[in-house]
């Protein structure tokens, strides 16, 4: 019994006061979505600043800023199935040339023709096709073939590329289906259409992953694979349709891809999956997985497409605009490191 | 014989070793003369983990001296141990697979000259310590990946040996040993000792210790409770009361008397998962605990893992009441209503990042959603609920469950599994690393789960935990189950001497 009296809890109030305390802290060093996301604000606030600084009204117009927004629209559809995948621990390297091959294989004679005749949907449908099917085969190579995700990815990057030239010859095909450009290219009240499908994508990205099952069992997976699997979670199948979405982001940005440039072409889309990769990590989603944030990933998106705008405003070398890309990596990366640490240890 | 009463070569006294929340070693006394086998014999639990550690470089005691040949020293680092000249061999093989065997060998201590490898000199040294273990035909070449677990045992002493060690510990060094390989072990052991080397050997296995141990010390509850017993002149039976006397006072809670018209919930029959246990067969009727009592690597924690389906059954079959099992599909398991607590909570239980309520709803977030949304309030509702009833302090369900401690942590396990509602409950070691205290709170909760209905097996390596808990205890030894009975009419020291004659083959 003795043990009992040494380990009497605190009185009423002071044990109250101790665990509000630790709520207060839990809050800020785990869920600390929020100061994580207000850093990310002010990096953004600090890029437009040094924007206006330069440029002024150049930088600061409308047209500036939709340019912006709409020069990261199709990097960040990438970087939204992107977070799904990273959350759940894994990584896809593929996704800059799915959307290659998506966007050559919804031009094609054949396709374009059908879409004379049937409208617009069977381009649609063609690219959401061939990005789901490259998705799922990475998804199968890595849940069930127990192939590593980096390199299972790896040659589907290599692969889709080579089979987007082969299916494309090199040529360029230009997208002349009036009612596909009549749908996607364009504004739709002031916003160009691509921005639009943007945040359709970043909305429904969100929802999926913070409020429905399907986003609860990605954080699971990447939390702890075996806690998931012991809790009767199927990781495998999981696993799989997480590659297959991040496939499907991968079709919806080839769409937007014709819609901006209107052509179908095999080298779309690439080095993408690094911009897609770096503005997730950036944004705050855990490499090692358990942790994603959609929130985050569109500001990381948004901060890159910035730093690309400040650049070519001021008629900067891309190459200088390749190494502060790299530096703000790094230093994000770090800043991540010790935010985990010090959640850790307390 | 010249030298009646030698310098002891190592002396450890009054070591004590604190981790948070726990005394680990709480004053222990070793002697180790120069060319002697000295046994070190005690439960999973006694600190003989923790005392390894400290000599080899790893721990750093908290109180009590290390002497060297009569002198003091602090052993800050593995470096250090080696050093001095104490080598370890690790109960887990600690060799890297991608490495040869001379790489290995070498490891940490490469023979180099200005950063250059020497790479035929560490060959040429590989194989006359090869050949001085007996395993000439192993070549320094072969990569270790490749090499079976008794072959890269040798390694691994061949590596203590390169050392120029005058102490080798050896910490189980027969687990993954035939016994034509112990024979050799053995050979090799008199060998050291005839050439000075002194030997602290750590076994389960009292046949081993009777024939090549010279003297003993007997661990209990992180404390010396015998030192220096001669092998020759002190009784098995001795042993064991030393081992389980015991300090640490359980508290039970009382077993209500048997019903034997209660239904069979779960029906394990002929299970077996090759090369780890044949012919498991038992029943366990509702309101029932049954333990499950036996070695580490006995196979006990495959067993209920088998079960569950996380592994897949080489043969036989697990019914739950009149669904029988698909063979490896824990999603089978888990819808059938089976829960397992498992072993490692942190690695295979729990998302300690994650808020309590979403680790209580891990098994059961599908069914509060609603067409795949979740319904969060719901959830936190249900895991609230179930924390009040388990008295799981602190009493938010939103903090990070890595914020709880180890007993708290199990209480959010068997949460979850109460807010399933399983009707089978597998339990693995459920109070490692659960303080004294809150390990009654936990044998009362099995007690009632079983109570409400729920036929529950627990697997645990403390004896007097499984005989005190459990109703009837199936004692398993080498993946076979060898004594089935209820829990009153046998005792700790029949159990013990069950497992550890079981184990002497």
């Amino acid at each position: 019994m003795s043990h009992q009296t040494a380990a009497a809890p605190p009185a009423p109030n002071e044990q109250a006061r101790v665990e509000k305390q630790a709520a207060v802290k839990s809050r800020y060093s785990f869920g600390g979505a929020g100061t994580r996301n207000i850093g990310l604000i002010i990096a953004l606030v600090v890029l437009f600043v040094i924007g206006y600084a330069t440029s002024g009204t150049r930088f600061a117009s409308l047209d500036n800023l939709t340019v912006i927004v709409s020069t990261a629209s199709i990097i960040g559809v990438l970087s939204i199935g992107m977070t799904f995948v990273i959350t759940a621990g894994g990584i896809d390297l593929s996704v800059g040339s799915v959307l290659g091959l998506a966007s050559v294989w919804a031009t094609t004679l054949a396709t374009q023709t059908m879409a004379g005749q049937y409208g617009w949907i069977v381009m649609v449908g063609c690219a959401l096709l061939v990005g789901v099917g490259a998705g799922l085969i990475n998804g199968v190579l890595i849940a069930y073939g127990k192939v590593v995700a980096f390199i299972a990815t790896l040659a589907m990057l290599v692969a889709a590329r080579g089979l987007a030239e082969l299916i494309a010859q090199r040529r360029t095909q230009l997208v002349n289906v009036d009612s596909f450009n009549s749908t996607f290219k364009g504004d739709l009240l002031g916003v160009p259409k691509i921005v639009w499908i943007f945040a359709l994508v970043a909305v429904a990205g969100w929802f999926l992953l913070n409020r429905t099952t399907f986003g609860r069992r990605t954080v699971a997976v990447g939390g702890n694979p075996e806690a998931a699997r012991l809790a009767g979670i199927p990781v495998k199948r999981h696993t799989m349709m997480l590659y297959a979405l991040a496939g499907l982001a991968a079709g919806i940005a080839a769409v937007m891809m014709l819609a901006r440039t209107g052509a179908g072409s095999s080298t779309n889309g690439q080095l993408y999956e690094l911009d897609a990769i770096a503005a997730v990590v950036v944004g705050g989603t855990l490499l090692v997985g358990g942790r994603g944030t959609i929130v985050g990933t569109v500001l990381g998106v948004l901060i890159f497409a910035t730093l690309t705008n400040l650049f070519v405003q001021n008629n900067l070398d891309s190459s200088v605009q390749s190494v502060a890309k790299g530096a703000i990596i790094i230093a994000a990366v770090l800043l991540q490191q010790r935010f985990v640490s010090r959640g850790r240890a307390g | 014989m010249v030298n009646v009463d030698p310098q002891p070569l190592l002396q450890m006294r009054g070591i004590v070793k604190e981790f948070p929340g726990a005394r680990a070693l709480d004053g222990v006394d070793l002697e180790v003369l120069p060319g002697e086998v000295h046994c070190l014999l005690g439960q999973n639990g006694a600190g003989k983990s923790t005392l390894i550690k400290i000599l080899a470089g790893a721990h750093q005691p908290t109180d009590g001296t290390v002497l060297v040949d009569g002198q003091p020293v602090t052993i800050t680092t593995p470096v250090a141990a080696l050093s001095l000249g104490i080598a370890t061999m690790y109960q887990e093989l600690d060799v890297v697979g991608g490495l040869t065997v001379a790489e290995n060998i070498y490891l940490g201590h490469e023979l180099a000259t200005a950063g250059v490898q020497r790479r035929r000199e560490a060959r040429q040294r590989t194989r006359e310590l090869l050949r001085r273990l007996g395993h000439a035909e192993l070549s320094p070449n072969r990569e270790v990946g490749t090499l079976s677990a008794a072959a890269q045992q040798v390694v691994s002493m061949a590596r203590a040996l390169s050392h120029d060690a005058r102490v080798i510990i050896m910490d189980e060094p027969s687990a993954v040993l035939d016994s034509d390989e112990v024979q050799n072990l053995f050979r090799v052991v008199r060998e050291l000792t005839a050439a000075g080397v002194a030997i602290v050997y750590i076994s389960h296995r009292m046949e081993e210790i009777r024939a090549i141990g010279d003297r003993i010390t007997v661990l209990k509850d992180g404390r010396t409770v015998a030192a220096n017993l001669p092998v020759a002149e002190t009784p098995t039976a001795d042993l064991i009361r030393l081992m389980t006397g015991r300090s640490v006072e359980y508290a039970f809670p009382a077993a209500p008397p048997a019903d034997p018209a209660a239904p069979v919930v779960l029906d394990v029959t002929d299970l077996a998962l090759r090369g780890t246990f044949r012919d498991v067969s038992f029943q366990v009727r509702a309101g029932e605990i049954v333990g499950l009592a036996g070695l580490v690597g006995s196979g006990r924690s495959e067993i209920l893992e088998t079960i569950y389906g996380a592994r897949k059954a080489s043969a036989g079959t697990v019914t739950v009441g009149d669904t029988r099992l698909r063979a490896g599909s824990v999603g089978a398991a888990v819808k059938a209503g089976i829960g397992l607590a498992p072993e490692e909570r942190k690695s295979q239980g729990l998302l300690l990042d994650e808020p309590v309520y979403r680790n209580i709803t891990l098994s059961t977030f599908g069914r509060f959603a609603n067409g795949g949304l979740l319904n969060e309030k719901a959830e936190r509702d249900a895991a609230q609920e179930q924390a009040e009833s388990l008295d799981l302090r602190p009493t938010g369900v939103d903090r990070a469950i890595r914020t709880l401690s180890g007993g708290n942590q199990q209480k959010a396990m068997l949460a979850r599994w109460l807010v399933h509602g399983c009707r089978v409950l597998l339990l693995d070691e459920p109070t490692r690393g659960v303080d004294v205290g809150a390990r009654a709170e936990i044998y009362a909760l099995v007690r009632r789960l079983a109570d409400s209905g729920a036929a529950v097996v627990v697997v645990s390596s403390e004896i007097p935990e499984v005989l005190g808990l459990a109703d009837r205890v199936l004692v398993v030894s080498e993946g076979r189950v060898v004594h089935t009975g209820p829990t009153d009419q046998i005792d700790e020291h029949a159990v013990l001497d069950m497992v550890m004659e079981g184990s002497a083959a």
